[in-house]
C-alpha cells in the first residue's frame, strides 16, 4: 500500500513492460549509441552462420544440428520459473537428439553469471536474458556476440513444414526483436492489454462489456447506479495504464500509423483528429471516476476492483498474476478490448494491443549455435509453447498454442481476445523509452485530462508542444521506426 | 658559535614547523574531504551545466549558456522556484512560531516555583514526545502520511472527517492544497527539533533575569516577548537559516507523497526533484546541472540575506 513498497513493484512492472515487446526498442538506441562511440576493432558485428560447422541439413533438421553435440541452456529463474525448460523444452530436444547432452543452468543473475563467460569466450548456447540483471542486448549485438535469428524465423515450422516459423507467430513478434534492422532477439511471451473486469460479477448483474463508446457510457451509468465506480485507474503512479488506452483508441481510429508517427515525432501527430477524438472520448469516461483515484497507487485501485468497488480497470495480462493474493473466489478476471469510437474506425472492435516480451538470445560464439536454433524452433512449436504456458502461466507468441489447455480465467480471456483479434494488433509505443520527457509529460497531461482539469484540445496541444520541444532539442538522439 | 646560532634558528624553525605541522595535520583531512566531496562536485556541476552531457559519453559538448536560457522559459522550473518561495516564507515562520510556543510552555510556562522558572506539568514527558517525529526517517514519515492523507474515506484524516459528516478532502490531489499538505508534514517533523533547540537557548538564560522581571510584575506574555525572545534571538536566527535551507530541499517527501511525483499539474514539484528527474530519468545531466547551479545561487543568496537581515546586537549576559 505504501510507496516504499509500491516502488519496487513499479520497477518490476516497468521491467516487465520492457521485456514485453520493448526490448528491441531499448536495445536499438543503445546499440546505435555504442556503435557510435565505442569503436570495436574490425568487422566484429558480422554474424557467423550457424550451419558452417554442422551436419548436413534436411527438412527435419534445417540447421544441420550434429546429433551428439552438447547443448548448454541458461534460463533466468524468475517469475516464470525454469520448469518449462527442464520439463518441456529440454526433454523435447533430447527426444529429437537422444545422443546429445543438454546442460541446464538456472540463475537469477544473468549478467553476473554470463558476462565473464562472454569475456573469456566460453559462452553457453542459448540464453533467457531476463530479470533485473539482464545483459544489454544492444551492447552484445554491437560486440558481434549475437546470432542473427533470420534463419530461425525463415525455417519451416515443426507443426506445419509448409509454413515458416515467422508465420506461426503473433504479428509484430519478429519486429519486436530487431536491433539495427535485424532480428537478434526472440521475444517469447505475449502480453495483451485491455479493460479488465470481474466476469462473474458482470454475468450476475447481466452487464455486457461495451463495444462502442456510447455503450461504454451507458453501461457506466448503469454500474454507477449499482453503487460501483464504473471506471478507474491509479493516478498517483500508474497514469501510463490510462495513456495506453488513449493511444489504443487513437490507433483504432486511424490505424497503427498514428502511433508510429508519434514515435517518430512527426509534426502535428498529437493534434490529429484520431488523438483528439480519443482524448475527448476518454475524458468523458473520466467523469465516471471518483476524484480520489488520482491519489491512489495501482495496487490500491486493483484491490478495490477485487472487492467489486471498481468495474473496469485498464491494464495488461500480468494483472491476474499480480493480484493473485488479493483476488477473492467471487472474482474472475476477464478482459475486453477498448471500445470502438466511430463506425469509420480503421481497426475493428476486436483489435487489441499485444506485445511480445521476455527476450531469448543465441550467442554467435557458442559451441553449438545450430542446436540452439533448433532448441528455439522447438520452443516455437505448438507443443513447446503449450508446455511453456502450462508450466509458467503465461501465454506465448505462438498463435493457437494454448488450445486445449485449461487456462486461468484471465489468461483464457486474453487468449480468446487475441485469437479474435487475429492480425488486428495495435502496435506498442517506443517513445515511452526513447523520449522519457515526452512520456513524463504524457503521464502528467493524462491525469489532467482524465480528472477534468484540461480539455482534449488542450491535451493535444500540450503534448504536441512537448513533442516539438523534444524534436528541437539537439541534445536528444532521435530514433526512428517504420513498422 | 655560528653553528650554535644556526642550530638555534633551526630549532626555532623546526618548533614552528612542528606546531603548524601539528595543526595542519588536523586540518588536512577534513579539508581534503571537503574539497574532494563538496567543492569539486560543485565545480564539476558548474562546468557540466555549460554542456549538453547526457551522462554517458566521455567528452560532453560545450554549449555555453544555452541550458540557462532554456531554464528561463521552462514552466516546470519556475513552478518549482515559486514553490520554494512559498516554502521559504511560510515553512520557517510556522515551524518557529509553533516551536517557540511549545518550548516556552515546556520551560517557562509553569510560572516560577521556588524562585526557578518551570515548565507546564509533565513538560519532561512532552519534550521527549515532541522529538519523536525527528527520530523517524523521512521515508517513514512519507509512508505514514500516505495513509493519513489518503484521498478517500480509508485515509486517517478523511476517516475522521467522515465521522463528522464532511466529504473527503483531496489533501494531495487538490492542486491548491497539495503543497500546503506537504508543508504541514515538514512542519510536523521539524517542530520537535526546534523545541529542543529553543529549550536549550532558554535554559541558558540566567534565572535572575526572569526573577527580576517577575518581581517587577511581568506576566508570561511580557516575559516571553521582552525577555525570552530577545535573549534567544541568536538561536532563532540559526533555526531560521536551517529551515530556509530545508525549504530548498523537500525532495523525499514530495517524491513519496505527491501525485505523479511533483503533481498534480506540477503543483508540488521542487527543484531537487526536477534535478533528479532531469538527470536520471531524462538523462540530461547538463540541463540538470544548470538547475543545480540555479539552486546553489538561490540557497547562497538566502543564507547571506537572512544572516544579514536578522543580525542584531548581541546582549551580553555575564
Amino acid at each position: 500500500m505504501s510507496n516504499s513498497a509500491g516502488t519496487p513493484r513499479e520497477i518490476t512492472r516497468r521491467q516487465m513492460l520492457r521485456r514485453i515487446g520493448l526490448t528491441a526498442v531499448v536495445a536499438g538506441p543503445a546499440a546505435s549509441f555504442l556503435a557510435a562511440c565505442a569503436t570495436s576493432g574490425g568487422n566484429s558485428a558480422a554474424s557467423p552462420t550457424a550451419t558452417a560447422s554442422g551436419a548436413a541439413t534436411s527438412a527435419a533438421n534445417p540447421f544441420g544440428v550434429k546429433a551428439d553435440a552438447p547443448l548448454e541452456v541458461v534460463i533466468f529463474k524468475g517469475g516464470l520459473g525454469d520448469a518449462y525448460a527442464t520439463d518441456v523444452h529440454e526433454p523435447l530436444y533430447k527426444k529429437e537428439f537422444p545422443k546429445a547432452t543438454v546442460k541446464h543452468v538456472a540463475t537469477q543473475q544473468i549478467a553476473q553469471t554470463l558476462q565473464p563467460r562472454f569475456a573469456s569466450g566460453d559462452v553457453p548456447d542459448f540464453i533467457a536474458n531476463s530479470g533485473s540483471d539482464l545483459m544489454d542486448n544492444g551492447a552484445l549485438q554491437t560486440e558481434g556476440q549475437l546470432l542473427d535469428l533470420t534463419q530461425l524465423f525463415d525455417a519451416p515450422s515443426i507443426d506445419d513444414p509448409s509454413k515458416k516459423v515467422r508465420d506461426t507467430l503473433i504479428p509484430g513478434t519478429v519486429e519486436s526483436g530487431l536491433i539495427a534492422g535485424k532480428p537478434y532477439i526472440l521475444n517469447y511471451v505475449s502480453s495483451g492489454y485491455g479493460l479488465w473486469y470481474n466476469g462473474k460479477l458482470f454475468q450476475e448483474k447481466g452487464w455486457t462489456p461495451p463495444k462502442t463508446f456510447d455503450e461504454f457510457k451507458t453501461i457506466c451509468d448503469t454500474i454507477k447506479k449499482a453503487g460501483l465506480t464504473p471506471y478507474a485507474y491509479a493516478g498517483k503512479n500508474a497514469s501510463y495504464y490510462q495513456y495506453w488506452m488513449i493511444l489504443i483508441t487513437a490507433a483504432k481510429v486511424e490505424g497503427n500509423q498514428v502511433l508510429i508517427d508519434i514515435d517518430n515525432l512527426a509534426d502535428g501527430a498529437w493534434t490529429r483528429d484520431s488523438v483528439k477524438q480519443s482524448a475527448a472520448a476518454w475524458a468523458e469516461i473520466g467523469k465516471f471516476m471518483d476524484k480520489s483515484y488520482e491519489g491512489l497507487i495501482h495496487t490500491e485501485v486493483q484491490t478495490r476492483q477485487n472487492n467489486d468497488k471498481v468495474a473496469f480497470y485498464p491494464s495488461g495480462s500480468w494483472l491476474e498474476n499480480e493480484q493473485k493474493a488479493n483476488t477473492p473466489a467471487s472474482f474472475e478476471y476477464a478482459v475486453t478490448p477498448t471500445p470502438s469510437l466511430t463506425s469509420a474506425d480503421k481497426m475493428p472492435f476486436e483489435a487489441i494491443r499485444a506485445a511480445a516480451g521476455e527476450p531469448y538470445i543465441i550467442p554467435s560464439k557458442g559451441k553449438n549455435p545450430a542446436g540452439a536454433l533448433e532448441y528455439a524452433r522447438i520452443m516455437l512449436s505448438k507443443e513447446g509453447a503449450k508446455g511453456f504456458t502450462e508450466k509458467s502461466g503465461s501465454l506465448t507468441v505462438v498463435v493457437g498454442a494454448a488450445e486445449g489447455l485449461t487456462l486461468s480465467p484471465g489468461l483464457k480471456s486474453i487468449n480468446d481476445a487475441q485469437t479474435a483479434a487475429g492480425a488486428n494488433i495495435v502496435t506498442y509505443s517506443s517513445f515511452e523509452n526513447w523520449y522519457k520527457e515526452l512520456e513524463t509529460e504524457l503521464r502528467k497531461q493524462t491525469n489532467a485530462l482524465m480528472f477534468g482539469r484540461i480539455s482534449a484540445d488542450e491535451f493535444c496541444a500540450k503534448m504536441q508542444k512537448k513533442a516539438d520541444s523534444v524534436k528541437a532539442d539537439s541534445g536528444i538522439t532521435k530514433q526512428n521506426r517504420t513498422v | 658559535m655560528r653553528q650554535g646560532d644556526g642550530g638555534l634558528a633551526a630549532g626555532l624553525f623546526s618548533a614552528r614547523l612542528r606546531r603548524y605541522g601539528f595543526i595542519f595535520s588536523f586540518l588536512a583531512i577534513p579539508l581534503i574531504l571537503y574539497v574532494v566531496f563538496v567543492i569539486s562536485p560543485y565545480a564539476q556541476a558548474f562546468y557540466i551545466s555549460l554542456t549538453n552531457w547526457r551522462g554517458i559519453s566521455a567528452n560532453p559538448q560545450f554549449i555555453g549558456f544555452e541550458n540557462f536560457t532554456r531554464l528561463l522559459d521552462d514552466d516546470v522550473f519556475w513552478a518549482a522556484v515559486r514553490h520554494h518561495g512559498l516554502l521559504l516564507l511560510a515553512m520557517p515562520l510556522i515551524t518557529i512560531a509553533i516551536a517557540l510556543f511549545f518550548s516556552f510552555l515546556l520551560n517557562l510556562g509553569g510560572g516560577s516555583r521556588g524562585g526557578a522558572m518551570t515548565g507546564v506539568w509533565g513538560s519532561k514527558f512532552y519534550r521527549v514526545v515532541y522529538f519523536f517525529p525527528q527520530v523517524l526517517a523521512v521515508a517513514v514519515v512519507g509512508v505514514l502520511f500516505q495513509a493519513i492523507y489518503r484521498p478517500d474515506n480509508t485515509g486517517v484524516l478523511n476517516g475522521l472527517l467522515k465521522w463528522i459528516g464532511v466529504d473527503p478532502v483531496g489533501w494531495l490531489i487538490n492542486t491548491d492544497l497539495a503543497l500546503w499538505s506537504i508543508m504541514a508534514v515538514v512542519v510536523w517533523q521539524s517542530v520537535g527539533f526546534y523545541v529542543v533547540l529553543f529549550s536549550a537557548g532558554m535554559s541558558a538564560i540566567p534565572r535572575d533575569v526572569f526573577e527580576a522581571a517577575a518581581l517587577d510584575g511581568a506576566g508570561r506574555f511580557r516575559l516571553f516577548f521582552s525577555i525570552t525572545l530577545p535573549l534567544i534571538w541568536d538561536t532563532i536566527q540559526v533555526g531560521w537559516v536551517y529551515l530556509g535551507i530545508a525549504a530548498f530541499d523537500c525532495f523525499a517527501l514530495v517524491q513519496v507523497l505527491s501525485v505523479d511525483r511533483g503533481g498534480p499539474d506540477n503543483a508540488t514539484t521542487v527543484l531537487p526533484l526536477e534535478i533528479w528527474r532531469t538527470a536520471f530519468t531524462f538523462s540530461k545531466f547538463g540541463y540538470a546541472s544548470a538547475m543545480g547551479v540555479a539552486l546553489f545561487f538561490l540557497t547562497i543568496t538566502f543564507a547571506a540575506l537572512s544572516l544579514r537581515v536578522t543580525r542584531r546586537e548581541r546582549i551580553e549576559l555575564s
